[in-house]
This record gives C-alpha cells, structure tokens and sequence, in this order.
C-alpha cells in the first residue's frame, strides 16, 4: 500500500464498557482496603522506586479500577515492596499487600 | 397585653424553627405557608445524612414547636403584597386578609435547579435520566429502582455538580449538599440492589459536615461504591436505553466512556421564586448569586438592609439541614434584640 504520510492514532479512551476488570475484582476481594484509596498521592510521594522510576501506585490503582491494565507488570516489577507507601497511606490502604494481590492476579490470569 | 408581632414567610425549616422560637419568648407569630403543608422541601426527602435518620421525625420535631409555641398558621397562602410603611409590615394576601408587624423574617428557602437547562445531561430528553430529588421521591414511595423498561439496573451513574459550579448556567456557587446527598444516595442504592455497581463522577467530594467523611468510607468499604473524578461532558442514549456517559478520568489522565442504566444528577440549590418575589417587594437586597444579602458576611448574618426585616435558611445561601437550624435560631434572636430595641448596627464600625 503507498504510503500517505498518515498512521491511525491509538484510541486513547478508556472504554470501561470492555476494559478487563480481572485484577480489580480479585484484589477487591483478597485485600478489601484496595477499595477506600482516595488518590491522594501519598504513597506515590514517598515511594523509594517512583524517584527514580515511572513507578506510580496512586496512578496504577486508578488505573487497574478502570481495566487498564497493560504496563502493570512492567511497572510492578519497578518495586522493591519496601512498605513505605503502607506507613503514609492516610486512609489505611494496606498498599504493601495490594501490590502482592496484584502480583498473584498477573500470575493467575497469565496478564 | 400587648404583645409585639412578628410575621414570618415561609413554612419550611427555616420559618418553623425561627416561628417557634420567636412565639416561645412571647411575640405574636404568623407563618404563612404557600402550600397545604409546612415542612418544605424537607418533605420530599425520606432519610438525611449523615445519620440516615428519617426526615419525618425533624418535621415532627418542628411541627411541634410551632404549636407548643402557638404559631399562627396561615397555609395555602398567597402573598400579593409585602411592604414596610412607617415602622409597620404589612402583608396582603390574594383572599383580601392583611397582616401588619412590628418584624418580619424571610425565609422563603431554595428552589431545585432545573436540570433540564443542563441540557447535554438528557435531562427531560432520555428516560433513564433522573435527579436527585426524583430518587429520594422513589425511597420515599417504596416503590423499587427501575429503568423505564423495568429492570434492576446494574449500573448506576451519578453526576455531582449539576447546576452548580458552573458558568455555563450562570451558577457559580457550590449548592453544599450534593456531595455528601450523593454518596447518602450511592450507599441507599447498593443496599437495595446490592449487586448493582454505583459510579459518582465529582470534581472534589466536599465533605465538610463532622460525619461526611466518615459516611464517605463507609460509602467505599463497605459498599465498594467507585468515585471517579471528571465532569461529565455528555450523555447520550444507546440503543438499548442505557446511556453512555463522556467523562476524563482526570487521575488517569485518560478520558473515559461507559454506559450506565440509571443516571441520577445531582440537582443544586437556585434562589427561589419566592424569595424573588418577597425579597423584591420588600426592597431587600440581593447578593451577586441571587441569594438574600445580609449586612455583612460575618457579623451581620440574617440581618438584611431593611430595619426590623429579617432572613433565614436557603434564601441567603445554600446550606445543611443543621445550618439552617442554626440561623433560623439566629434569626430569632436577632428579630427579638430589634423588637426589644438592642441596636446592632451601631457596634460596626467600619462603614
Ligand atoms: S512498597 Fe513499592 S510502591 Fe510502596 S513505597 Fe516501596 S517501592 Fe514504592
Ligand atoms: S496513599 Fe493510600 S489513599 Fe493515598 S493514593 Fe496511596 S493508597 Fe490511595
Ligand atoms: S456540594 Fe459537591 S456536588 Fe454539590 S455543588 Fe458542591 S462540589 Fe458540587
């Protein structure tokens, strides 16, 4: 085909009616505080990874609650689950164990 | 005797309370109600945050008052003239009766934004478009949530913000209660339908109220209700009779579409029609957002340009349930200080 100079731009939407909500529904479950983040940002603030990196857990929470889900096992593999972000949580997310529960959805579901 | 009068408008919190307070101490009260029943918009509302106590015992609680205190009540009224001549008030009404005061108190309350200007909401356009006065209207009937088609529905969206913060309909102001109503809603909702997902789209959640942050948690933990932050841009139906609602999910940075069964707006508080009215025949003057003007922001609250003319709830600003109990007493107060001649305005000194 002759090229135009022209590509498609990538549908940036977040199409919730489609997105795939599998991490989000088993760490509802296996760690219930995944429901009262507030995006505050705090823990993103303190993270020891997200200095250095794209590591972003406020941003990743949102994220996996829409169904976004690609990049979450690249930007995962990025902590170190030093536990900081669970001591700055103001709303007692326990975030140390949602990041596991992440982890075990991506084994579980082979994401 | 001759006791001091005191006329009072409006028969829903406001009134009633600063009626009640005002006959307790001695003066003789009149509160005109336009319509057959005192208790306003509060009526219309089954339970009230953050408590969810039900909202027919606060108008029991004041319907008593103003009969403890023996209020004159004149229902169904409807006020042609309002006016102050010398140091009296009159007030006429259509049946030909008239009314004279030494004081009078205001409180002709807010009406409901009308949802159907916000017209790219579907508002009045689409059938699974409700407000938020429609849905405590159903709590109220018992009757179940259901879209037009009569199914559960399994999703829900909620538009904070509608008439509200918002040039675009020529309201700048925040109405104060649609934040805390709806997560109040959201919670009422999962547990009539518990299988259902409820969505609140908000730009902040202003919790402000001593509980409202805790009935917010409650609304997350224990119903996973999912707060999203964006204002809608737009809803339109799909095919099915769903909508399908255009949102940035502004903490993703990403906009986001989904569809819902039910879309309830979250309605804000306009000055009413009443208070325009009442407000205007009187000579009061009226703030830049269309709600009664008191003398001073913070010291001179209810007290309104015209001397021995008073104000009190929804018709200076919108406010809570408790806020209104509160001014209302205020109000009383400041009417009586007039009536018993404690001049006020002689401590400003900086006009
Ligand atoms: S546990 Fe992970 S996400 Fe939390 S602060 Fe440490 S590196 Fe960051
Ligand atoms: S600190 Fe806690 S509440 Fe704030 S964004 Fe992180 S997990 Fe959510
Ligand atoms: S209380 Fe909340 S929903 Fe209501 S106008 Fe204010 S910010 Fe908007």
């Amino acid at each position: 085909m002759k090229n135009f100079g022209f590509s498609l731009s990538k549908d940036r939407q977040i199409d919730f009616d489609k997105s795939d909500k599998r991490i989000m529904d088993f760490v509802k479950i296996e760690e219930p505080t995944f429901n009262i983040c507030i995006a505050c940002g705090t823990c993103t603030a303190t993270c020891s990874a997200g200095n250095f990196t794209e590591m972003n857990l406020r941003k990743m929470i949102t994220l996996i609650k829409r169904g976004e889900i690609t990049g979450v096992r690249a930007e995962l593999s990025k902590c170190m689950l030093c536990g900081k972000c669970s001591l700055a949580c103001p709303r007692g997310v326990n975030t140390r164990n949602v990041i596991f529960k992440i982890n075990q959805a991506l084994e579980k579901y082979s994401l | 005797m001759n006791r001091k009068r005191v006329i009072v408008i409006g028969g829903g919190i406001a009134g009633m309370e600063s009626a009640a307070n005002l006959a307790s101490m001695g003066y003789d009260v009149t509160l005109f109600e336009k319509s057959q029943e005192l208790g306003g918009h509060l009526l219309g509302w089954e339970k009230l945050f953050p408590t969810m106590r039900m909202g027919k015992d606060v108008v029991k609680f004041l319907d008593k008052g103003v009969h403890l205190a023996k209020v004159n009540i004149v229902k169904n009224s409807n006020i042609t003239n309002a006016s102050k001549n010398g140091n009296l008030f009159t007030v006429s009404c259509g049946d030909g009766a008239k009314y004279e005061s030494e004081a009078l108190v205001l409180a002709t309350g807010y009406d409901i934004f009308d949802a159907k200007r916000k017209e790219e909401y579907g508002y009045g356009i689409y059938d699974n478009v409700i407000t938020s006065a429609e849905l405590e209207e159903i709590f109220l009937s018992g009757k179940p949530l259901l879209t037009t088609k009569g199914e559960i529905p399994k999703r829900v969206g909620i538009v904070h913000c509608v008439g509200s913060r918002d040039e675009k309909v020529g309201n700048v102001y925040c109405s104060k209660v649609c934040c805390v109503t709806a997560v109040k809603q959201s919670i009422e909702i999962k547990e009539k339908i518990p299988d259902s997902n409820v969505f609140c789209f908000y730009m902040d959640l202003r919790m402000f109220g001593m509980h409202f942050e805790t009935l917010y948690k409650q609304a997350q933990e224990k119903h996973a209700v999912n707060f999203i932050r964006g204002r809608l841009s737009e809803a339109c139906e799909n095919m099915d009779g769903s909508l399908l609602v255009k949102v940035e999910d502004t903490l993703a940075g990403k906009p986001l579409r989904m569809s819902v069964d039910i879309l309830v707006l979250m309605v804000g508080m306009v000055p009413s029609e009443g208070t325009k009215k009442i407000g205007t025949m009187l000579g009061m003057n009226f703030g830049a957002n269309g709600f009664l003007k008191s003398q001073d922001q913070h010291t001179m609250t209810s007290i309104s340009n015209i001397p021995g003319a008073f104000f009190a709830g929804c018709c200076g600003s919108p406010r809570t349930i408790n806020n209104v109990f509160a001014d209302a007493r205020s109000a009383a107060m400041m009417t009586a200080s007039y009536l018993e001649a404690y001049d006020i305005e002689e401590r400003i000194t900086y006009i």
